[in-house]
Order: structure tokens, then C-alpha cells, then sequence
């Protein structure tokens, strides 16, 4: 299958370059020199192809030779991908350590999934069966949580003319044949597939389904959908990881790809240490059996960054099509974009904005378009949502990286410095972000939270967009000037901010929070504001509406009510409908002897 | 007997191009012979067919296209390393300077290789500094890398000098702690400040000095980190010992880095600065860590000063998105004769969260840190505020936040170069600033701890 294909003539960081290279294709993958080195054909020009190579070139010399593969770069899609860490080009970096060296070693060469280990399959197909392209032929226990579906790929069908029984095996045996036309097709565990091609679907569904985050921001501000999109910019130490962080942790997705992109090596660590001790909430499995890490840390190959992604999105399109639904997060896509330009810049391109090459737009397109619920060629609903942590160049949104992406995500969850500075986390400004999924959702919501629910974000919203502007009166003039119903939008916006808006992903009862519960904390918020402005337009003094005591019990509501006793945030809303009910009487009766 | 090539084709800048070249390795070392008695050397950098690029070390000055001589040396460039580096001093290629030789057969490749975040061991172990803005607030972790962002003329040497100087690794041996100093482009005053702390604070012998000043060449100074790195990836790594690495001044090496790049004619990107400083600053900084097979650690502090004190420019922008968390120093606290004038609210150690509170400094740290943070960034609204309307009119709570403020500043702050204070007495410090304020403001605390510590 590899056979000579050229020479190198010319090498320059990642790129390679070699002559007498007529046999090449593009975007076909190579090996590169004695070490073997992988790469993938970028350019071709006469008989010279240019070559990206994803790993190391230091130590290759001119005149060693290029060999072909015949096939695009791909992955080996099987058992042994769920749990696992990758590197960008779906090496595993666990079987890497295990061979004693904490430090990446050089010319791994093409290796994927484990071939040494055995699967006990369970054979759904059986001679004389007709399968066409995504039916399944055999299941897996792949973790407790998550049944690996075994597919005909894409573009396959036929008569089943021998089927193994059910048993252990490895990932490259036969467990079906298939027949069609005279000529047959052997169906292993795993099936190749190239990155940079999305998987085909029988169809695509509109969207309608809340991907429950745990999150009381965006779930109930700035909603994810199953099978959408969305972008998590901010400058650094703005806290675009911890919201990955948070976002792959609680989650309602079937299988989270979490893909490091250009990030801190310790990140990954953290997350290979912290997962599999947290529990999933609705499963109580560890959460680490239905993860999939992709890591290309900031000092490793730049090349296989910008491969990264394709690798876990095309992980995650085969998960998918098994029937489950996906959320893979890519932090940070502006670490592929800056991939993009380096080599873009290595090849001497014409530069467009910032030294992006012109075709970053459709590239970024591309990427978020394989998001998406649809009904799988096996005829059965799956989706990917797909969320990209972008992070802008000195923090300035108009960049190309950000800009680009806002053209093509719907949810946008605009991080903060000025509230990170304060320490406010998650800190997604609630003024610059927005949903595009608010309407498709309406009908989940009025199903599975409250119809209710969607009216009292709305009236939070505007409470906010109001506070948000007597604070520019506030910074001229202070506080006290203002009358008091305009004082107690002040006073409710606090409580809304630091009471709702802010959750602390280290506390237990905080870190995950169930729409149920969501729910009843906006009604005590919406019940405190009603009756507090009653009084005050009866006349209250704010010193009594804002009684300290109460409103520090309802800021502090988050951590003093647990998930399975959420039904004390009745009494909540009894105790401040008492207390008002008593203010109330008090200037009721004032004001009429005041009139009499 | 190695080919050797005497004629060049083009020379420019810290580059010399020769052609007719019929081996060459990328990335190798090469050896240079001026007028047969000057020895330099030189690493390649792109080849293309027959003709080769070699960035020159030193510099390349007398060079001319005809009285020099190249030999290829087929490895690629290494630093000879013991343990008797310590208490020396190298130039940026790691050849001694302190005027006595040095000998190893152990050579390293200065590059390193990348971890593999599955042979990292998360860092969870503080450093205590003695400084109560970074114990108390953007706590140092062993393993980490937590930069300095100054501004020219800002204190940041005698700060770095003064962690050295405190640094206490909860349960380290001290025999076992050593420090790697990386200079470059620093002025000789600079340095010489340096040493003299060292010398003061008795650790002399316990540091090594890879230098490459201001007047040194600049090629140098892309390897002086490199060298410097490799230094404590050994003393760490095989020798398991707690490195500290200091690396001053980042922006000196971007701006060498962005000098070579465009004497390659390469396509710049932002502000003339090439496309892959992202991947270069990230191939020193990624270095920093700590690994499963061996007890030691790489703690990194890169001083960096930013070109106007502008925050968004590239070289701290970057490295603000690589490093874990930053220190950010402060004009405005500097010219009030506040030592260290740390600006605490843009500064942020990201692994100080799972290495404080209970079990590593006290219980009640991660609420008391974010309350502090929370109202001071408050008394910055107030402060803006008290500027239009004048102090007399803010309210009985806005003066409250002034009067923290201010506290802040004086007890928490300035503590003085001397100043070498405990982390508990630096949280104590900060439970008595928020006495200032009224109970029901400290809504970020588990009221069970006010009622312990609030006192």
C-alpha cells in the first residue's frame, strides 16, 4: 500500500516539500523520511507537492524520500476511543506513556486504537441478512455507560454471506462479510473514514431540543440546543476552560469530544485526573466513560492542531450516527485559526486580515456546519452540538477569528473581564451575549420546564437592560438621588447577579443545577421583585423593602437549598409574600389616614 | 573527515546562505571557522534543494562571503549539563563565562520534547512567597508558570528577586531547591542586580546563569531559555530537585525572535511580530511542570515588561493565554510608593484553586480571596464615582469600601523588599481589612467562617 512517491527538496518548520511527486494527490496522507513522520499533501505543483508534516522536523534531512499512502489523512473509528486520549491526529497518548516516557517521543508513526485487545461482541447480523450503509451488525459493551454500535459505513451494502458468532475479538478481524454486485466487503471492528469529510446522514432535523448544561446563565439565559452551535470568547483568564470545563462535566449529552487545542498541558492533566472521579447526575457513572480527549498542547506539532478538530468532529459524527447525542467542545479554535496562518504564512500565501489566509471564513464555516440533529442513515436521531471557545487577540471581539464565528454560531456567550476581574464566574455578560435558539425552544420549555419560564427570563432580562442604564446615571450622580422603584431595580439586579447569575463550580450544590430547580429560584426572584415594588408604590421606604435579612437569605438561596429538597423554595415565596403582605397593610393603612 | 564549504552566497543580518550543499539535516548544528581562527557556530534553519539557511550564533560580523568556512555536524545543538552546573555562569549557547572551564560527556538536546499531559502530575502544592498579594491572592503553585507584567521602570527585578529570596516549598528539603536564571537583552546593571541578591540571600551556589545581555547577540538569545530549560528539565527531571526559573526579559527575546524572522523576509503578523510566536513562547513556557516518573518540579516566573504598559500587546497577550494565570504590576500603585504595587484585580493564578484552603493553607482562603477581590473591584466603581460627586456625598457604604481601599493598599500591599510575612498572617491581614465592612456585604464567605475568623 505505501509505495515511493518522492524527495525532499526543501524543509521549512512543518513545511516539506518534495520533487518527483507526480503520484501524489491532494490531501492524501504521507510518510515522511526514515522516521516515518505523517503528513498530508497541501499543494501540488508540477511534479513538487508540498507537504504539511505533523510532527517535529528537526532532524530530517534533504534527499530522504516521501512515501504515499493512497489515502486520505483518517481515523480508525472502533472500540477503544471512548475514555481514551488522542493527539491530533488520533495517536493514543495513553498507550504512549505507558511505554515509560513522560515526554512525547519522535516518530511514533501510525498508530491508533489498541489492536491487542479483546471485545466481547455481540453479533446483531446473521447470514442471509440484506444490510444497507448504517445498519448495524454487531454491539459492544465499550463502557458502562455508552453501547458501541457497530455500522455498515457509508456508501456500503449487501447480502450478508458469513457472520462470526458472538465472542471476544480484536479490532481487525472479520465479523461480517458482505456481498453485493460479486464483489465482497469484510467489515471489522472498525471502519477508516477521512477527517475532513463529513459523515453523509439520512437527513437533517430543525432544531428543538434544549441541551441541559446545568448552567442557570444558559439555560435559562442563553440556551445550547441539540445539534447547534455556539462561541465562548474572552480574553484571558476570563474562564473559557472552566466553562468547558463546566459544560463536558454536567452536560445532558450521550458523549462529550473535548478537544484541547493549542492549550496548557496541565489543562488536560486536570482533566484526566478530575473526570473520572465525578459522577455523572443522571447515570452515576464516572463521567471520564462517555469522554473522549483529543490533546494538542501549545508545544506540541502545529500542524496536527489544525487536524485536531477534524479528528474530533469526525469521532463525534461516528458516535452520532450510532444514534447518540454529541457535545464537542474545541478549546480554543482560535489556536487552529493561528495554525492555519502559520502554515498559511509558510507557504507564502496572500495574507487577508491579520495574517489569516482569505479562506479562514469557509474553513470556520465548514467546521460548525457538521453540527447538527439529524436522523442517522440507520434511521435513528442523533446530533452533535458543537461549542468553540474563541479567544481574541487582547481581548478585542472585532478580530477576524471572532468575528468569523459569530457569523456562523447561534448562541454567543460573550465572556467578561471586568466581571472576571470581580471574580463574577461564570462571567458571561448578559448584556452582549445572546441566544439564536430562544424561539426554537419554546415548545421544550413549555414541556419541560414551565411555560412560565421563558416570560420570567424575559422580565429578568429587561431588569438588567434597565439596571444596566441607570448605572450610567449612578456613576454620575450616585445612588441615593434615584427614586426608590428605580433603587430597587438596583437592589433586584444584585440579587440576580450574584444570587443567580454567578455559580460557583467548586461548590456541591452549586456546581450542577436542574432546570426544576432553576425554575423555582427565578420564581422567588420574580416574587421578591413583585412584591417589593407593590410596596414601594404604596409609598415604603426602601430601608424597609430592602430588608437585609431576606435578601441575603435569597442571594444565598444557591448554596442553602440542595437538589433534593428544592420544594423549601416554596417557603421562600411564602415568607416574602408575609413579609410584604405586613409592609403592605402597615402603608396601606398609613396612607389612608394620611388621606383622611 | 567532514565536508567543509568555503564560499557563501549571501550574508545578512544573523543569517549566511551557502549553496552546493549536499547533505544537510534541518534543525543541525554547524560549525563556522572565520579567517581559519575564529570559531562560531550556527544552526539551519531552511533548506531548499541544494542551497541552505544557517542563523549564525554570535554574530556575523567579519564574516565575508569568502574567508569562512562551514562544517555540518550532522546533531543538533546540546548543552553539556551535571550537577556542577550549579553556582556557575554560561553564555546563551551554555559555553562558561565565569572564567573557568566546565566539562560533561551528558549532552541534551536544547530543544526538549514536549510532555505528554498524560505523564504530567497536576501541580498541587503552594509556594509560599512571603508576599501576602500573591499568597493571599494569586497564590504561586509548584509547577506552575505565573509571569511578571511590568512596565519599564517598575519594580519587577526587586519582586523577583525577593520570591527567590522567601520562597518556602511546603515540605521540600532546602538542600533540595535550586534556581536557573535566564537573561535576556537585560542591561549589565540588571544583571549585576541579580547577582548581588543572590549572593545576599545565600543562594549563590545553589544558581545557575545562562546570560545574554543587551549588547550580546541577538541570535543568542533565542537559545539562552532554550539552554536555561534544558539545565532544569535535568536538575529536575533526573536529579529531582524544585527548580525555579526565572526568565527575564520575554519581550527582549519576542522582539529578537520578530528581528530574525524578518531578516527571513517571513510573512509578520500582528504588529511585525511572526505568525508562530504563539508556538514559540509555548514551546519555554509548556516547559514548566512536573512529571509522574520523578520528585522534582519546574516552577517558571517570565518577567516580561509591556511596551507602553499596554496589556494587549502581543508578547504579554500571548503569554497571558499560554502561562497559568499573570502578575500584573501597577503604575498607578508604584507612584503612590506602594511596594509591590501588584495590581491584584487583573492578576490571577488559575491553579491556586485546587492547591488552597483546607489541607494546604486554611479552610477559609478560597471565600476570603474571592471576597477580597469582589470588594475591591467594587471600591474602583466607588473611587470613579467619588471623583465625580466628590467624597462627602457617597454613601455611608461607598465610604465604607473607600476606607477597605485604602486599608488594602496600606496593611495588605506595601509591605516593603523586607517585608517577609507567613501565609496565615497574610489571611489574618485580610479578615481585619474586611472588618471595615458591614457583615452583610460578605455575602462570598460561608457564614460558619465569619463567625469563626470574623473576630
Amino acid at each position: 500500500m505505501e509505495k515511493h512517491a518522492g524527495e525532499i527538496i526543501y524543509i521549512n518548520g512543518p513545511v516539506v516539500k518534495a520533487e518527483n511527486a507526480q503520484g501524489l494527490k491532494m490531501r492524501e496522507m504521507v510518510l515522511v523520511g526514515k522516521k516515518r513522520l505523517i503528513g498530508e499533501v497541501i499543494s501540488i505543483s508540477k511534479d513538487t507537492a508540498t507537504i504539511q508534516v505533523y510532527e517535529e522536523t528537526s532532524g530530517l534531512s534533504r534527499g530522504e524520500e516521501i512515501l504515499s499512502t493512497g489515502s486520505p489523512l483518517s481515523v480508525k473509528l472502533g472500540p477503544g476511543i471512548l475514555s481514551n486520549i488522542f493527539d491530533g491526529i488520533e495517536r493514543p497518548l495513553l498507550a504512549m506513556y505507558k511505554d515509560g516516557n513522560a515526554f512525547i517521543p519522535e516518530g511514533v508513526g501510525l498508530v491508533s486504537l489498541d489492536e491487542q485487545k479483546q471485545w466481547a461482541v455481540e453479533m446483531v447480523a446473521k447470514e442471509g441478512d440484506y444490510l444497507t450503509a448504517g445498519q448495524v451488525y454487531a454491539t459492544i459493551q465499550e463502557t458502562s455507560m455508552i453501547r458501541h454500535r457497530l455500522m455498515v459505513p457509508p456508501h456500503l451494502k449487501g447480502k450478508v454471506v458469513f457472520a462470526e458468532r458472538s465472542g471476544s475479538y480484536t479490532i481487525e478481524q472479520t465479523l461480517v462479510t458482505l456481498e453485493e454486485e460479486g464483489s465482497r466487503h469484510e467489515l471489522k471492528l472498525y471502519q477508516l473514514w477521512p477527517v475532513r469529510q463529513p459523515r453523509p446522514v439520512a437527513k437533517r432535523n430543525p432544531i428543538g431540543k434544549l441541551l441541559v448544561t446545568g448552567q442557570r446563565v444558559i439555560d435559562t439565559f442563553f440556551p445550547l440546543a441539540k445539534g447547534g452551535t455556539a462561541a465562548i470568547p474572552g480574553g484571558f483568564g476570563t474562564g473559557k476552560t472552566i466553562t468547558q470545563h463546566q459544560l463536558a462535566k454536567w452536560s445532558d449529552a450521550d458523549i462529550i469530544v473535548y478537544i484541547g487545542v493549542g492549550e496548557r498541558g496541565n489543562e488536560m492533566t486536570e482533566v484526566l485526573e478530575d473526570f473520572p472521579e465525578i459522577k455523572d447526575p443522571r447515570s452515576g457513572k464516572s463521567i471520564m466513560e462517555r469522554t473522549v480527549l483529543i490533546a494538542n498542547t501549545s508545544n506540541m506539532p502545529v500542524a496536527a492542531r489544525e487536524a485536531s478538530i477534524y479528528t474530533g468532529i469526525t469521532i463525534a459524527e461516528y458516535f452520532r450516527d450510532m444514534g447518540y447525542h454529541i457535545a464537542i467542545m474545541a478549546d480554543s479554535t482560535s489556536r487552529w485559526a493561528e495554525a492555519l496562518r502559520e502554515i498559511s504564512g509558510r507557504l507564502e500565501e496572500m495574507p487577508a486580515e491579520e495574517g489569516f489566509p482569505a479562506y479562514l471564513p469557509s474553513r470556520l464555516a465548514q467546521f460548525y456546519e457538521r453540527a447538527g440533529d439529524i436522523e442517522t442513515l440507520g434511521g435513528s436521531g442523533g446530533s452533535i452540538t458543537v461549542i468553540g471557545a474563541v479567544s481574541p487577540a487582547g481581548g478585542d471581539f472585532t478580530e477576524p477569528v471572532t468575528q468569523n464565528t459569530k457569523r456562523v454560531v447561534s448562541t454567543f456567550l460573550a465572556l467578561d473581564k471586568a466581571l472576571a476581574y470581580a471574580r463574577h464566574y461564570p462571567s458571561i455578560n448578559w448584556l452582549r451575549s445572546y441566544s439564536g435558539y430562544v424561539t426554537d425552544l419554546k415548545d421544550w420549555y413549555d414541556e419541560n420546564a414551565s411555560p412560565e419560564m421563558l416570560e420570567l427570563r424575559a422580565k429578568l432580562l429587561r431588569i438588567l437592560q434597565e439596571e444596566d442604564k441607570l448605572q450610567e446615571i449612578v456613576k454620575l450622580v450616585g445612588e441615593d438621588i434615584l427614586p426608590d422603584d428605580q433603587r430597587l431595580i438596583l437592589e433586584i439586579s444584585r440579587v440576580i447577579k450574584v444570587g443567580y447569575l454567578q455559580q460557583n463550580a467548586y461548590h456541591a450544590d452549586d456546581a450542577n443545577v436542574s432546570l426544576a430547580k432553576q425554575y423555582r429560584m427565578l420564581r422567588v426572584i420574580d416574587a421578591l421583585y413583585e412584591n417589593a415594588i407593590k410596596c414601594v408604590k404604596k409609598g415604603a421606604p426602601m430601608s424597609k423593602v430592602k430588608n437585609d435579612a431576606l435578601f441575603y437569605k435569597i442571594t444565598t438561596m444557591k448554596y442553602n437549598v440542595p437538589e433534593n429538597r428544592q420544594e423549601i423554595l416554596e417557603d421562600y415565596i411564602r415568607e416574602i409574600r408575609d413579609y410584604y403582605d405586613g409592609l403592605d397593610k402597615t402603608y396601606s393603612k398609613g396612607g389612608a389616614r394620611h388621606e383622611g | 573527515m567532514r565536508v567543509k564549504y568555503l564560499k557563501l552566497d549571501r550574508i545578512e543580518g544573523p543569517l549566511i546562505v551557502l549553496s552546493g550543499v549536499r547533505e544537510a539535516v534541518f534543525g543541525e548544528l554547524v560549525d563556522i571557522e572565520v579567517n581559519g581562527s575564529q570559531r562560531k557556530k550556527g544552526k539551519v534553519v531552511q533548506i531548499d534543494r541544494d542551497r541552505v539557511v544557517i542563523q549564525v550564533f554570535e554574530s556575523t560580523s567579519g564574516i565575508s562571503l569568502g574567508n569562512t568556512s562551514v562544517a555540518f555536524t550532522g546533531h543538533p545543538m546540546t548543552v553539556p549539563l551535571s550537577r556542577d552546573i550549579l553556582g556557575r555562569i554560561f553564555n546563551g549557547i551554555g559555553e562558561p563565562i565565569d572564567g573557568a572551564g566546565f566539562y560533561s560527556d551528558k549532552k541534551y538536546d536544547i530543544n526538549g520534547r514536549p510532555i505528554n499531559p498524560v505523564g504530567r502530575r497536576y501541580p498541587r502544592n503552594y509556594i509560599q512567597t512571603g508576599i501576602s498579594a500573591i499568597d493571599g491572592l494569586t497564590t504561586l503553585i509548584r509547577g506552575q508558570k505565573l509571569p511578571i507584567f511590568s512596565g519599564d521602570g517598575l519594580p519587577h527585578n526587586e519582586l523577583a528577586a525577593q520570591i527567590v529570596k522567601q520562597a518556602k516549598i511546603a515540605g521540600a528539603r532546602e538542600d533540595n531547591f535550586a534556581i536557573v536564571f535566564a537573561a535576556m537583552g537585560i542591561k549589565h546593571d540588571e544583571a549585576d542586580f541579580f547577582r548581588k541578591q543572590f549572593e545576599l540571600s545565600g543562594v549563590l551556589n545553589k544558581v545557575v546563569m545562562y546570560v545574554n545581555l543587551a549588547d550580546d547577540p541577538i541570535v543568542e538569545r533565542i537559545t539562552t531559555p532554550r539552554c536555561a530549560l534544558t539545565a532544569a528539565e535535568y536538575l529536575a527531571f533526573e536529579q529531582d530537585m524544585h527548580i525555579l526559573v526565572i526568565m527575564t526579559n520575554m519581550t527582549n527575546y519576542s522582539e529578537a525572535l520578530r528581528e530574525i524572522s524578518s531578516a527571513r523576509e517571513e510573512v509578520p503578523s500582528r504588529r511585525g511580530y511572526p505568525g508562530y510566536l504563539y508556538s514559540d513562547l509555548a514551546s519555554l513556557y509548556e516547559r514548566a511542570g512536573m512529571i509522574k516518573n520523578a520528585e522534582g518540579s519546574i516552577t517558571q516566573i517570565p518577567i516580561l515588561t509591556m511596551p507602553n504598559d499596554d496589556i494587549t500587546h502581543p508578547v504579554p497577550d500571548l503569554t497571558g493565554f499560554i502561562t497559568e494565570g499573570q502578575i500584573i504590576l501597577s503604575r498607578e500603585l508604584f507612584q503612590k510608593n506602594i511596594y509591590p504595587p501588584i495590581n491584584v484585580l487583573p492578576s490571577l493564578s488559575r491553579l491556586m484553586k485546587e492547591s488552597i484552603g483546607e489541607g494546604y493553607t486554611r479552610e477559609d482562603h478560597p471565600d476570603l480571596a474571592n471576597q477580597v477581590f469582589s470588594a475591591y473591584s467594587h471600591v474602583q466603581d466607588v473611587r470613579s464615582l467619588a471623583q465625580v460627586i466628590g467624597e462627602d456625598d457617597l454613601s455611608e457604604l461607598d465610604k465604607k469600601y473607600l476606607e477597605f481601599g485604602r486599608q488594602f493598599e496600606q496593611k495588605l500591599l506595601n509591605q516593603g523588599f523586607e517585608g517577609n510575612r507567613d501565609v496565615i498572617e497574610s489571611l489574618d491581614i485580610m479578615w481585619e481589612l474586611l472588618r471595615v465592612l458591614p457583615k452583610e456585604e460578605l455575602n462570598r464567605i460561608k457564614p460558619e467562617y465569619i463567625d469563626k475568623y470574623l473576630k
